[in-house]
């Protein structure tokens, strides 16, 4: 457990001295500020809700262009080697990377404040529903990340690493949708509760139930589990 | 200090690793020779807990490698083969977080981070980006972090490729110096350093030790008989024939294979018969000189001695011996 900043620090220096973290920041200002200005100059509505709300179809995209690096660039460069000879424990490795990536993600979603600060200045948001959307967020971004963690972890190739997450994720989001085309029924209750939209709705109305955040928090839990054990499963190959 | 006991790797269908049971006692430079594949790289890969032994154990202080790795690791030192470096880092801040991750207390890091930019002779490029600097420094940085932590046992693989002969020498006596104090195993192809750092030396050939003796009990073996080399004008064929009947000649090799492909090509005149041009290497049996009986023996045949000349023996003749003897292709 004492290495895990270490890493972390070390993880998140590197995303900070490659062009990646400042794209996809970029991308992520421009895609969500669209969808602000439009709201707020067009719709003429003080509200953050709708650039939220779209958050979550670019996130599919951008999540695993941060994280396809983590462990793929390591295998193929031959650093893994030198990292996993020293005294530092497979956990340790793995929450180091899960925390700087998610720390990079956090930068991202926060920047948006710059939004919330500009709905302050020219009107009352409802800040109440903005904090329970921030949260949200960061928890379905915890998710998110743990996924694409785990896609670079069972490859070298980082194309191949963000394009398994990118298809991973938008089966997890759409599989959120599937009730509204096959009807409700056991088997699509089940689709609505494993995806992840369905969790989501609620932080944007200012709720935040515990069922959701322990929903969130398991699925990364395990995935990041899963990782673990990929990044083992060296050891008896 | 490092115990290797029955140890194999099998890759999908090749056995890299075959077999293998050596012992390295505190305090010594073991050298590990062998031909490229021969699998001395996957060794110190199982040595130092990156990959599993298929079959076998390692234990390295006392710590086995599978069971009581992260122990095991403290105490190792590696240099890989490629020197893989996270090459968007400075100099010391790669050594920094490796000194976090490698256990070094809070306190002792400067200095020991100091200690070992000096040692590998990199102080004046500590702030530079790891990815601006040559192979040579990067093996420096390579080697300074496989010593930041103060190992007990330094696991080297191919320490000196890719050095300038300068740089070489340097490494080389940064390693003599480290040898004095800890075990060290070391990989090479270049064999005058291991005759020269050397306390034994392993040859270990397609997965399996080929020999294992002192570097000086090894030459023995080749100076004892004495290998001469011999440019001869006459049908190949013939010659090598006349040759192998001499009774203090053993082994008679014919250098034509390349050769016939420059003539096939046209680069070389295309010779045959009386004119053919051939180079011959033959080994003595130990302790004769052969000389004047293939002398003899050609004037009979009216073969012509275009050139004939004594090889001195060194490691690369034992490592010829061992490697390609053992394997019946004679
Ligand atoms: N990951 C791998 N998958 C399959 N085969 C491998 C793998 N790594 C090594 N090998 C095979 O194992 C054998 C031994 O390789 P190894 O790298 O240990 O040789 P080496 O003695 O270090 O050679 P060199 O002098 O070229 O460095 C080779 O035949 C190689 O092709
Ligand atoms: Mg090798």
């Amino acid at each position: 457990m004492t290495k895990v900043p270490a890493m972390f620090r070390r993880e998140l220096n590197a995303y900070f001295l490659s062009p990646i973290a400042y794209i996809v920041i970029a991308v992520f200002l421009i895609y969500t500020g669209f969808f602000f200005s439009t709201s707020l100059f067009e719709n003429k509505v003080v509200t953050l809700k709708f650039s939220v709300m779209y958050i979550q179809f670019i996130l599919p995209f951008l999540v695993p262009v941060i994280t396809m690096r983590l462990f793929s660039e390591e295998s193929k460069s031959g650093t893994l080697e030198t990292l996993m000879t020293a005294p530092i424990s497979d956990f340790e490795v793995v929450m180091g990377k899960f925390f700087a990536a998610f720390g990079l993600y956090a930068v991202m979603i926060l920047s948006t404040l710059i939004y919330v600060v500009f709905l302050h200045w020219v009107g009352n948001p409802d800040y109440g529903s903005i904090i329970t959307s921030y949260i949200g967020l960061l928890l379905m971004g915890s998710v998110y990340i743990a996924v694409g963690i785990l896609t670079s972890a069972v490859t070298k190739n980082q194309i191949i690493s963000a394009v398994i997450g990118i298809v991973g994720l938008v089966f997890l989001l759409i599989i959120g949708f599937v009730h509204y085309i096959v009807g409700e029924g056991f088997f699509s209750e089940c689709l609505k509760y494993i995806g992840t939209f369905d969790h989501w709705e609620a932080f944007t109305k200012g709720l935040v139930d515990s069922r959701d955040v322990i929903y969130y928090i398991t699925l990364t839990v395990l995935l990041l589990f899963i990782t673990i054990r990929v990044v083992e499963s060296r050891k008896w190959r | 200090m490092i115990k290797v006991e029955n140890l194999s790797k099998r890759y999908t269908s090749v056995f890299a690793v075959d077999n293998i049971s050596f012992h390295v006692p505190g305090g010594e430079i073991l050298g590990f020779l062998g031909p490229n594949g021969a699998g001395k790289s996957t060794t110190m890969k199982i040595i130092t807990c990156f990959m599993p032994a298929t079959s076998g154990s390692v234990s390295v202080g006392g710590f086995d490698v599978f069971n009581d790795s992260i122990k095991a690791r403290r105490i190792i030192g590696y240099l890989p083969e490629n020197v893989p470096l996270y090459t968007d880092m400075r100099v010391n801040e790669y050594l920094l977080f490796r000194s976090k991750i490698k256990d070094v207390p809070r306190r002792e890091r400067k200095s020991k981070i100091g200690e070992c930019l000096d040692l590998c002779g990199i102080v004046n490029v500590q702030d530079q980006i790891i990815g601006t600097l040559s192979k040579g420094y990067r093996q420096r940085v390579g080697l300074a972090d496989a010593l930041v932590h103060d190992p007990k046992v330094l696991i080297l693989d191919e320490p000196t490729i890719g050095l300038d002969p300068n740089q070489i020498r340097q490494v080389r006596g940064i390693i003599k110096n480290l040898g004095e104090k800890r075990t060290v195993l070391l990989s090479t192809h270049i064999l005058p350093e291991v005759e020269m750092l050397c306390n034994r030396v392993i040859i270990i050939n397609k997965g399996k030790i080929a020999a294992e003796d002192t570097p000086a009990n090894l030459l023995d073996i080749v100076t004892a008989s004495s290998n001469l080399s011999l440019e001869i004008k006459g049908d190949s064929k013939k010659v090598e024939e006349v040759l192998k009947t001499i009774d203090d000649v053993e082994y008679v090799s014919n250098r034509i294979t390349a050769k016939r492909d420059l003539q096939k090509e046209k680069i070389l005149p295309n010779t045959s018969g009386k004119d053919e041009v051939n180079t011959f290497d033959i080994e003595c049996k130990k302790g004769v000189d052969a000389r004047e009986k293939i002398f003899n023996a050609m004037v009979q045949n009216k073969f012509i001695i275009l050139e004939m000349k004594k090889r001195a023996a060194s490691l690369e003749d034992i490592f010829y011996h061992i490697t390609t003897k053992e394997e019946g292709v004679r």
